[in-house]
């Protein structure tokens, strides 16, 4: 019987409480599980989702991307300055390329070089946003005809009633999913993470797989900044301060280990939705938007000790 | 635990070599000094000397917990939100009780989150990134609950003459700082809880089945972490005559970036005092030299950047260890 609940809990501990609090702020704010308050919530997460999908990828190999909050502003800043000079199109290829560029850098000096990957992005973290002030002077930019450009659809749009970043949000979670699930370099990258020096065995090439990772965060990190540059229609020097973090939190939340080999792509999925709902229902109940952080706080301690707990059978270390 | 070993060994010009091997920080302070010496003649005054002591001193406090941490192989990232509410209770409470009693009070807030984020991290055994993580983002929050979103301003301006001492150019937070990193060195190298640290950080099943209560000691160390950030914070409110609700956001990763800088490995069981004082003062160095260049700010940023990535490379060239 405690074996059963344990497994329960382990397997869906995390979901059970996840609609407890759903319900709990159902009950007392009726706005909250409205179909146009769900979507904004999703809309909400879907920048910040969007980057946790390769950021998971990182993670899934026991490494860390702390750059990709600074990569968030440069990108943004990019993809709207040059949406100005070259148009739309390029601007979106541009953005996507440097992030790739600045992962694949990453992934260089983690994969190859073999340095620690904490330090590496916090490095990296530091000279991105300095490469912010220098491409942008330190004036914010503008995207210049808002009203006739058609990039805003990727912030802005809605396609068959649903809002084009959710869709691309949940498109890419569906790829994600379906490359850690069913192609060689998803289970390399499980391998990788589990057990490196027995993948390195297996004839896995440990190097190139963490390389690959890195670059994946940087591409979901530039459609994540064509989805800001596009919903905001401009771009200040801070804008993406600070998500690195919430990023991690969410990863974490959904129960991807820190360790690297265990976590998936749809847990990411709910971690991060959780962080939207919370902060969303907690503003819907009257709360000051501080409180979030202190919720997030004591949810991610919980959820994470749980799940810890599940795993080796008792809640104490 | 190399240091001890090796540095008993051979002639006083091979010691003194293999402890410049080991503390390369400061070699690269010494040519940073030197470059910026050459660069400007406003570098190597005693004014300015005095005052990248004081500018380093902020950091460097926070960078004396953090070593004790990470050479116990754990991080703490929530030392810049502890350093906030430090700051904002140390202001915001003087009006109600006076001066020392909202110091105080300042000072076992951090110790009393400290003493939370090791105590989460000894029973639950969750990894310390995740726990601090999460403080950084719920003590955050409570300063904001405690000073709502504007800074708190000091009534009694005196508050701000506290810190206005000096011997010489060196001011009584710089003396806090090296007195304090003084005193944390002494207690890594000649007492019994520094002799721990090295060897929970080194190999934690080895130091358990030793007879260590590993958990006990890495609540000390988190716990000292936190009072420190506080430390810092209440310095930093003397300074400033304010607490503003985001202070110190980003200082654990400038904090990280001068340990780093230092030699000390985040994977624990090897590092100094000595080493973090070399890159508290080298950040220090940097930052103050580039500015009295004129150097835009964000040449800063990405010196930095580069900096710390050529740090680790020569770690992994230097000492071979750097493998992870």
């Amino acid at each position: 019987m405690g074996q059963t609940i344990n497994g329960v809990l382990r397997r869906h501990g995390l979901i059970l409480a996840f609609l407890v609090f759903l319900g709990g702020v159902a009950l007392n704010a009726d706005a909250f599980l409205t179909p146009g308050n769900i979507l904004d919530v999703l809309r909400q997460v879907s920048i910040t989702g969007m980057m946790a999908l390769g950021v998971t990828f990182v993670v899934l190999t026991g490494r860390l991307d702390l750059s990709v909050g600074s990569l968030l502003t440069l990108l943004t800043v990019i993809v709207v300055d040059q949406h100005n000079i070259a148009g739309p199109f390029p601007a979106i290829v541009m953005t996507l390329l440097v992030g790739v560029a600045v992962g694949a850098f990453n992934g260089l000096l983690v994969g190859f070089v073999g340095l620690n990957a904490l330090i590496v992005t916090l490095a990296m973290l530091s000279f991105l946003q300095g490469l912010v002030l220098f491409y942008s002077g330190g004036s914010n930019v503008n995207v210049a005809n808002a009203q006739e450009t058609w990039f805003g659809v990727f912030g802005r749009g809605d396609f068959l009633g649903l809002p084009v970043p959710v869709i691309l949000f949940l498109v890419g979670a569906v790829i994600a999913g379906l490359v850690l699930q069913f192609t060689t370099f998803g289970r390399r990258v499980y391998g990788v993470g589990g057990n490196e020096t027995a993948s390195i065995f297996s004839g896995i090439d440990a190097r190139w797989t963490v390389f690959w990772t890195y670059v994946v965060s940087g591409f979901t990190t530039g459609v994540a900044a064509v989805i800001m540059g596009s919903r905001v229609m401009g771009a200040q020097n801070t804008i993406g301060q600070g998500y690195e973090l919430t990023v991690l939190a969410g990863v974490i939340l959904g129960g991807t280990s820190l360790l690297g080999g265990s976590g998936s792509i749809w847990r990411t999925v709910i971690g991060i939705s959780m962080l939207g709902f919370i902060q969303n229902g907690l503003l819907l109940l009257g709360f000051p938007y501080y409180v979030q952080w202190l919720v997030t706080w004591a949810v991610i301690i919980i959820a994470v000790w749980i799940d810890l707990g599940a795993k080796r059978g008792r809640i104490f270390a | 635990m190399s240091l001890a070993t090796e540095s008993q060994t051979g002639s006083p010009l091979q010691s003194v070599l293999g402890w410049l091997l080991r503390n390369h920080i400061w070699v690269f302070l010494a040519l940073t000094v030197v470059v910026f010496s050459l660069a400007s003649p406003y570098f190597l005054t005693v004014n300015n000397i005095g005052n990248i002591l004081t500018q380093g001193a902020f950091i460097g406090i926070l960078a004396i917990g953090m070593t004790l941490v990470m050479i116990d192989g754990e991080i703490d990232l929530s030392v810049g939100a502890i350093l906030a509410l430090a700051s904002a209770l140390a202001i915001g409470l003087q009006d109600h009780m006076g001066v020392w009693p909202a110091v105080f009070l300042g000072l076992m807030s951090g110790a009393a989150l400290g003493f939370v984020n090791g105590t989460l991290v000894a029973l639950s055994g969750m990894h310390s990134f995740i726990v601090t993580l999460g403080g950084l983002i719920g003590i955050r929050g409570l300063v904001f609950v405690y000073s709502g979103e504007n800074a708190l301003m000091v009534q009694d301006f005196s508050y701000t003459e506290i810190p206005e001492i000096y011997i010489g150019p060196i001011s009584l937070t710089a003396m806090l700082f090296l007195a304090l990193a003084l005193f944390f060195q002494w207690v890594l190298s000649s007492t019994r809880h520094g002799r721990e640290t090295y060897a929970v950080g080194d190999n934690i099943e080895a130091a358990h089945d030793a007879g260590i209560n590993v958990k006990r000691h890495k609540i000390i160390n988190f716990t000292i972490c936190g009072t420190l950030a506080a430390v810092c914070g209440i310095l930093l409110s003397m300074r400033l005559g304010t607490a503003e609700p985001n202070a110190g956001k980003i200082w654990e990763l400038w904090t990280i970036i001068a340990v780093v800088l230092g030699g000390t490995r985040l994977q624990g069981g090897f590092g100094s005092m000595w080493m973090t004082i070399g890159g508290v003062l080298t950040l220090a160095v940097l930052r103050n030299g580039l500015r009295l260049l004129n150097t835009p700010n964000y040449v800063e940023l990405m010196v930095m950047g580069g900096v710390l990535v050529l740090a680790l490379v020569l770690d992994k060239l230097l000492n071979h260890k750097g493998d992870t």
